[in-house]
């Protein structure tokens, strides 16, 4: 078969752009392998395998032009599991091997599959690499804030005071925010969503997919076994109104019990939570995932950093910028533009040549 | 005054000076200045790891030899017949190394008190005896050149920097070299600035003239064209040709290059080199750092690239474990480990083969990799194309081991015609290959072919072949993921049996041996080639006897190598390590191989080499 090396003629693409579609959906079905899923019962993995199955058809895509690729870890199974093309590889180089991918295929749509342990520590470096040169991949992380497949050691994003079997006394360091990590790293996407809100969870995806360039998802997942309930203020029907805020564009922030809650600005720069009873919702910050300047998005991935934080979910930020891999092959297509293809004679009789009879 | 003109079959000429004073420059125009006159040549550019040690030192001393002669020439020569030292510290670094007799061209501008002191000469060499085993030709190349250029608008420091085109000059007339590709240069190089084009242009000749006029000089040499086979040359470095062989391996094949790498001495000028063809479809990426530069080209080759990372030993310590992986994806990828002196930074810039067993062991589990070793500056390329055809007909990473020797050293190259290069067919997997038990066609990605075990690529984007494959063990055929025991004893014997197999497919070990009656074989690998040919010719001339076999294929060797040794009472083999490929020799045959060894960041020298042939052969 020929490979696409180049695509057609330049110009600003959108999200899906040279990936080739077909006109029959496929079904869930399709998109499940027939391999036996091997994480362990109750595993928040299943559900977001499940949302991901049913959320690939909805793309329309031809399901050979989709690739997944993974590290290490519970997670980086991912691949096995779904019926597309996919590479499970080493701890934590997935990024970098995507983006080799991704650079010499503008037909595919590549996803990259990983855990808190994958991204943010052993591969932070191409995870933060991959998020700065903006290249077309869809990066879900999944965090549950725990090494599951070594057996419980404490991860980059545990909370501080972590016991765990490495850290018999609490763990002292202080963890990653991801969300505040990706936006330092001049992603273009960031968002957060959670493992058992499958709408909240299907409509992230979404967004990610519509977006051209890196696109980063964290999605706070439970590990029943080492790290149970690690969310479950975010998810009991009891506490998650109050502990969660739904980030939606272009509306003023608010959460609570009927939205009582809001986010607004203070006169120093900084945000702070208030009734909205009390300051009227003219005063609430509105959310903008466009802004050009990251910070605001950063600031609202402080929130629960606080000790009576909240979190966010949803798009911090989705901007415009153009993609590493659509501007490498930009400069080829320049090239052959300007100067024609490659002469292989000619470039080997290149330079001072003299001839001998 | 007509001056004597004596013939000369051979000449070694050293460019020494500081790391400022474009000596790498200055040799790159004499190259091609007697490429042009039809001379075969061997270089070796000789520079410091640091960009700019302090000015006038020993560190900074940068230095470029040239051998030329009538004749074909193996090596860039033992000992300098010529010694141009730009400062004193120049020639306390290399005068040892001048023939006794030889001419040493000092400029004496530079032979200050402050400069003397700096390299520890108490008192200046110029003016005691302690040179006096050489001609020496003192000449204030600075103030010449200085005074040539009064009259141009050009700073103090800039008429200053002409001077090694004034010693250019100086030389070009001392063995008669047609001037025209420097003179072209030189309004190349200054296109933007054309009063420097001018005064560089004015200093070359102000050099030439001075070699006619003055007295300093009594005659001239000749050094006639050598026979060369009929055809188009050029002058190639080692990087420039490994560059062109990936293109070509890529215009041949048909399938993209895409080359992952992060800056590294001496591999760095592929990666530049490579990122000037983006005509040919070249994708170039710099990493952020080592790792990546190799899972990105792993990536691209899943994709369907030739994919390719470039690196120095520090750099395939990292790739350790992403090599692993390619070895158990069964994917085709080349790692060029351009090889400096070790361990750990070492000595950046000086050549050492001390990474044939990390090519060959360095990564755990039984992960064996088909290695390739270049024998000479343009040999990497054909090396590069053979290194693209084991990969992408196997399926595997391959090692393709040059150093710095050969990366940064020349010679000319005869052009190949681009239909004489190997063809390299590549048929990608587009059906299912195997039937489920109720009938149905499936893909299974490790379905091998009978005669290579190579196991199918079967490309994203092909409908119906979606797999997955990963660095957890597979089940034979169908790849799935599989802990079995005896499955594991079998993946593990069949990726072996897979890379032994490619000996099937390779050229028989070449042996010179011109009257078929020599006890002692040489064995060689990589750069040492050409040092290894000249000792061999110089015993030969003697009437010594000797064979010289020269390995290209490292792993597997090829399927002869037994025989051959068997064939020789002693098996003598030189390398640039500590023994490495005589552990392998040994290992291998049983054959109680001689191991010489030198790991001084330098080619051998032939004479070094030739006494221990001798020594063999005398004991034998
Ligand atoms: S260890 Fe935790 S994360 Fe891993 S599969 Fe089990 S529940 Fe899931």
């Amino acid at each position: 078969m020929s490979i696409p090396v180049q695509g057609p003629p330049s110009g600003r693409r959108q999200g899906l752009d040279l990936v080739p579609v077909t006109a029959e959906k496929g079904t869930k079905k399709e998109y499940t392998s027939d391999q036996e899923v091997r994480w362990c019962p109750g595993c928040g993995d299943y559900a977001i395998l499940a949302a991901v199955q049913s959320f690939l058809p909805e793309l329309g895509l031809k399901r050979e032009n989709i690739v997944c690729i993974s590290g290490i870890g519970c997670a980086a199974r991912f691949p096995y599991y779904l019926n597309t093309y996919g590479m499970h590889s080493i701890h934590g180089r997935a990024p970098a091997i995507a983006t080799g991918l991704a650079t010499s295929r503008p037909d595919l749509s590549v996803w990259v599959m990983g855990g808190d342990g994958d991204f943010m520590s052993i591969g932070g470096n191409h995870l933060i690499h991959a998020l700065r040169r903006n290249v077309n991949l869809k990066l879900l992380m999944f965090n549950n804030r725990i090494y599951g497949l070594t057996k419980g050691q404490y991860s980059p994003t545990s909370e501080v005071g972590k016991v765990t079997k490495s850290t018999p006394a609490g763990s002292v360091d202080t963890p990653f925010n991801p969300v505040s990590l990706a936006l330092g790293a001049e992603a273009t996407f960031v968002a957060r969503t959670i493992d058992s809100d499958r709408k909240h969870l299907t409509s992230v995806l979404r967004a990610a997919t519509e977006h051209r360039g890196a696109a980063f998802v964290e999605i706070l997942q439970n590990c029943n076994i080492f790290n149970d309930g690690a969310f479950d203020l975010l998810k009991n029907p009891e506490t998650r109104d109050t502990a969660v805020v739904r980030l939606e564009h272009g509306a003023p922030v608010r959460f609570g019990n009927d939205g009582e809650k809001g986010v607004r600005m203070t006169e120093r720069g900084a945000l702070e939570v208030v009734d909205v009873a009390e300051v009227g919702e003219d005063a609430l910050l509105v959310h903008d995932v466009k802004h050009e300047e990251p910070a605001l998005a950063f600031m609202l991935s402080r929130l629960g950093n606080v000790d009576d934080g909240v979190t966010p979910i949803g798009v911090f930020r989705a901007v415009d910028r153009p993609a590493y891999d659509d501007q490498v092959r930009e400069q080829l297509e320049d090239a052959v533009r300007t100067a024609g293809p490659g002469d292989l004679a000619a470039l080997l009789a290149s330079g001072d040549t003299w001839t001998t009879n | 005054m007509a001056k004597e003109v004596q013939q000369r079959d051979r000449v070694i000429i050293r460019f020494a000076g500081d790391s400022g004073d474009g000596m790498q420059l200055t040799g790159d125009r004499f190259t091609s200045e007697t490429a042009e006159f039809g001379n075969d040549i061997s270089t070796l550019p000789d520079f410091p790891a640091e960009i700019r040690a302090p000015a006038g030192t020993l560190p900074g001393v940068s230095a470029f030899q040239l051998h030329f002669a009538d004749h074909d020439v193996m090596t860039p020569g033992d000992a300098p017949d010529v010694l141009v030292a730009m400062n004193p510290a120049a020639l306390k670094a290399n005068v040892a190394d001048l023939r006794v007799g030889g001419d040493l061209i000092v400029n004496t501008d530079e032979f200050t008190p402050r400069n003397l002191a700096k390299v520890g000469y108490a008192a200046n060499p110029l003016e005691d005896d302690s040179l006096s085993s050489y001609q020496v030709h003192s000449i204030p190349l600075t103030s010449l050149t200085v005074k040539a250029l009064e009259g141009y608008s050009i700073t103090r420091k800039d008429a200053e920097r002409a001077k090694n085109m004034f010693a250019l000059g100086l030389l070009s007339w001392l063995y008669n070299r047609p001037t025209e590709t420097t003179l072209a240069f030189l309004e190349r190089k200054f296109a933007k600035a054309p009063e420097l084009a001018r005064s560089n242009v004015t200093a070359f000749n102000a050099g030439w003239n001075f070699g006619e006029t003055t007295e300093a000089f009594t005659v001239r040499y000749e050094v006639k064209p050598a026979v060369m086979p009929p055809g188009l040359y050029r002058n190639i470095t080692g990087n420039t040709a490994l560059s062109y062989g990936l293109v070509a391996a890529s215009v041949r094949s048909g399938l993209p290059l895409f080359l992952g790498s992060y800056p590294i001495t001496p591999a760095s000028d592929i990666l530049h080199e490579l990122a000037k063809h983006k005509r040919f479809g070249v994708r170039t990426f710099q990493a952020e750092d080592e790792i990546a530069g190799i899972g990105a080209a792993l990536g691209a080759a899943f994709g369907g690239a030739i994919g390719v990372t470039t690196t120095s030993g520090p750099g395939v310590d990292l790739k350790s474990e992403a090599i692993g992986l390619a070895v158990t994806l069964e994917l085709p990828l080349l790692i060029c480990d351009i090889q400096r002196a070790g361990p750990s930074t070492g000595m950046p810039t000086k050549a050492e083969q001390s990474d044939l067993l990390l090519a060959m062991f360095g990564r755990h589990g039984e992960a064996p990799v088909p290695i390739i070793a270049p024998r000479s500056p343009s040999d990497c390329f054909d090396a590069a194309i053979e290194a693209v055809r084991i990969a992408v007909t196997y399926r595997t990473p391959v090692f393709l081991l040059s150093d710095a020797y050969l990366a940064n050293g020349s010679e000319p190259w005869l052009v190949p015609d681009v239909d004489s290069l190997p063809e390299l067919p590549v048929v990608f997997a587009t059906e299912p290959n195997h039937a489920k038990a109720d009938g149905s066609p499936e893909f299974w990605p490790y379905l091998r072919d009978s005669t290579t075990l190579a196991r199918p690529w079967a490309l994203p984007g092909t409908p119906g072949l979606e797999h997955r494959i990963g660095g957890i063990e597979k089940a034979d055929g169908s790849g799935n993921i599989s802990y079995d025991p005896s499955n594991h004893d079998t993946m593990v014997r069949l990726r072996q049996a897979k890379v032994d197999g490619i000996a099937r497919d390779i050229p028989p070990l070449e042996v010179d041996d011109p009257d078929g009656d020599a006890d002692v074989l040489v064995l060689g690998w990589g750069s040492t080639y050409g040092p290894i040919g000249a000792a061999c010719r110089i015993v030969r001339d003697e009437g010594g006897k000797v064979a010289q076999a020269h390995l290209r294929h490292l792993n597997p060797l090829p399927a002869d190598t037994g025989d051959v040794l068997s064939r020789y009472r002693r098996v003598l083999i030189p390398e640039m390590n500590l023994g490495q490929l005589a552990l392998l020799i040994r290992g291998k045959f049983l054959v109680d191989a001689i191991s010489f060894t030198r790991v001084r960041g330098m080619p051998f020298k032939s004479d070094e080499l030739a006494d221990a042939i001798r020594d063999v052969i005398e004991a034998s």
